[in-house]
């Protein structure tokens, strides 16, 4: 199964990808103001 | 640095338009392919003797069409739409998003020949050879820039839920596509596998379930946090349940392939691990299905006269239920009654005809009245018996599979005291005919349903015409 040996470390990088975005998401506040975001949608068109 | 896009004062609504437009265009002919091969299913004869109509050929036509065509056009309308509204900024790069558009039916065209004709790689849902491979990446690669050019310039700090699930599913089918189609050429039109055996079988279906995870799932999602918000005229349950969702999703995602390759030459250690990452999909799943339908709650009486929000919560209830049965199907005991049976077939369709094509069809018919300057579709009452027909083709359907198949895996276990099998193969072919006609009659309600949902459309607009809408600024929120 040499296979696994491509797939799951491109699983590991993948996964500090996203949690690059996760990081990136909560401090750049993204998440500050959280419940107010889901009505902004509805005022924009 | 200042782009063009961002000075713009109109949407982008052209490509919008086109792709919505095809959406429905390519959902008769897909679904018509599958009725088709229903037809074959239950009368092999009905492929006339001729190699270019014959099953082999016509299903990955009609799964190429339904996925890639239907849901992929209305996953390139939904995410060119919503992008742009949610970030108040015109799309960025007209051309290239023209390009996203020509090129991706291009794609479809160039299956719609190939396949028939014989030219394939032979991996489920990216059966495609190279040279389409390669305009598929270009497609695709445009469609990142496009997509995260807008995020990019946006003029609201927060980027809306929806986006994120476009974004992580522009990012995953990207690699995976990279990796999955990985060949030699041999030829112009055929080419070889970079893996072989069981290493091709596991990265095959680290592709086919993570195509259904990000493909077919978090872009959906994508539609269903925008569309149901909007039209229900109210914020999303649960904000901070949808974030947590989408993290949950994308983290666990991974790795629940190798639940398609149980009792096969995979190690059982990966076998267990694909079955346990299933499992644990179901939280993840739940959680957004349970945010969805309760965006809804204290206006439930919406659902009494709006078809286009029962579109949309029904198909989060089949959401909900194929999230349910695929984690219970992974499971190897479960798996090894269910495993090359019509149950599959079933539960592949309860989630593809009820939570995507539901939810596309109530996206677009959300849309396209907007994009052609009409408050709603040319029939609202058309929407209404298209929603019932389709409702009561997915129900016949999947019914008649479940049936089907638990029978099928019933049959071929079935020993007698001497430890000889009880039936041959053919009996249970035979035993399943009623089924297959009635998965045809459940899939030619659904297809009527789409039939009806083009005359809706072209109606909507031909009196129509397609409007430029003029940028809004962001409204500031009041803070509580």
């Amino acid at each position: 199964m040499d296979i696994l040996y491509l797939l799951i470390p491109l699983s590991v990088i993948l996964v500090f990808f996203i949690l690059g975005g996760l990081w990136w998401a909560i401090y750049r506040g993204q998440f500050e103001d959280i419940e107010s975001e889901g009505e902004r949608i509805l005022k924009d068109s | 640095m200042i782009f063009p896009n961002s000075l713009a004062t109109t949407y982008n609504d052209k490509v919008v338009r086109q792709f919505a437009i095809m959406t429905v265009v390519w959902g008769v002919v897909g679904m018509l392919v599958g009725v088709i091969i229903a037809a074959q299913l239950t009368w092999p004869e009905l492929n006339l003797g001729i190699p270019w109509l014959t099953y082999g050929r016509l299903r990955p036509l009609h799964t190429n069409a339904v996925i890639f065509a239907f849901g992929g056009c209305g996953l390139f309308a939904s995410a060119y739409y919503v992008a742009q509204r949610t970030c108040h900024v015109r799309l960025f790069g007209d051309k290239l998003a023209a390009f996203t558009f020509w090129g991706w039916q291009l794609v479809i065209v160039a299956a719609a020949i190939s396949l028939p004709l014989g030219f394939t790689e032979g991996k489920e849902y990216a059966e495609l050879e190279w040279p389409i491979d390669i305009l598929i990446t270009l497609v695709w690669v445009s469609f990142a820039i496009v997509f995260f050019g807008t995020i990019g310039t946006r003029k609201v700090r927060h980027i809306y839920v929806a986006n994120w699930f476009f974004g992580a599913f522009i990012i995953a089918v990207a690699l995976l596509h990279l990796v999955n189609s990985a060949a030699i050429p041999a030829g112009y039109m055929k080419s070889y596998s970079a893996y072989a055996g069981v290493q091709d079988a596991m990265v095959q279906w680290w592709y086919g379930h993570n195509a259904v995870g990000f493909f077919l799932t978090a872009g959906f999602l994508g539609m269903m946090y925008y569309f149901i918000p909007k039209q229900a005229e109210r914020p999303v349950y649960s904000y901070r349940l949808s974030i947590v969702h989408f993290w949950a999703l994308i983290f666990t995602y991974m790795w629940a392939g190798p639940h398609h390759l149980h009792y096969t030459a995979l190690p059982d250690w990966t076998q267990s691990v694909g079955m346990v990452f299933s499992l644990i999909l179901l939280a993840p799943s739940w959680g957004g299905m349970i945010n969805g339908i309760m965006t809804l709650s204290g206006a439930w009486h919406k659902l009494r006269d709006d078809p286009i929000l029962r579109f949309l919560i029904v198909s989060l209830s089949f959401y909900g239920m194929s999230t349910f049965e695929g984690p219970m199907m992974s499971i190897k005991t479960v798996n090894a009654l269910s495993h090359y049976t019509d149950w599959t077939v079933g539960h592949v369709h309860s989630g593809a005809l009820g939570w995507v094509g539901l939810v596309t069809m109530g996206s677009m018919y959300y849309l396209i009245p907007r994009l052609f300057g009409q408050k709603q579709m040319y029939s609202v009452k058309a929407i209404e018996v298209h929603f019932w027909t389709a409702t009561i083709g997915i129900v016949i359907y999947i019914a008649s599979m479940w049936i089907a198949g638990v029978m099928q895996g019933l049959m071929w276990r079935a020993i007698n005291t001497d430890g000889t099998l009880t039936y041959t193969f053919v009996e249970s072919v035979k035993a399943t005919f009623p089924f297959y006609v009635l998965r045809l009659l459940g899939g030619l309600l659904y297809l009527s349903g789409m039939v009806i949902m083009l005359w809706n459309t072209l109606k909507t607009a031909t009196s129509g015409r397609s409007v430029t809408v003029t940028i809004l600024a962001p409204v500031a929120i009041a803070h509580a």
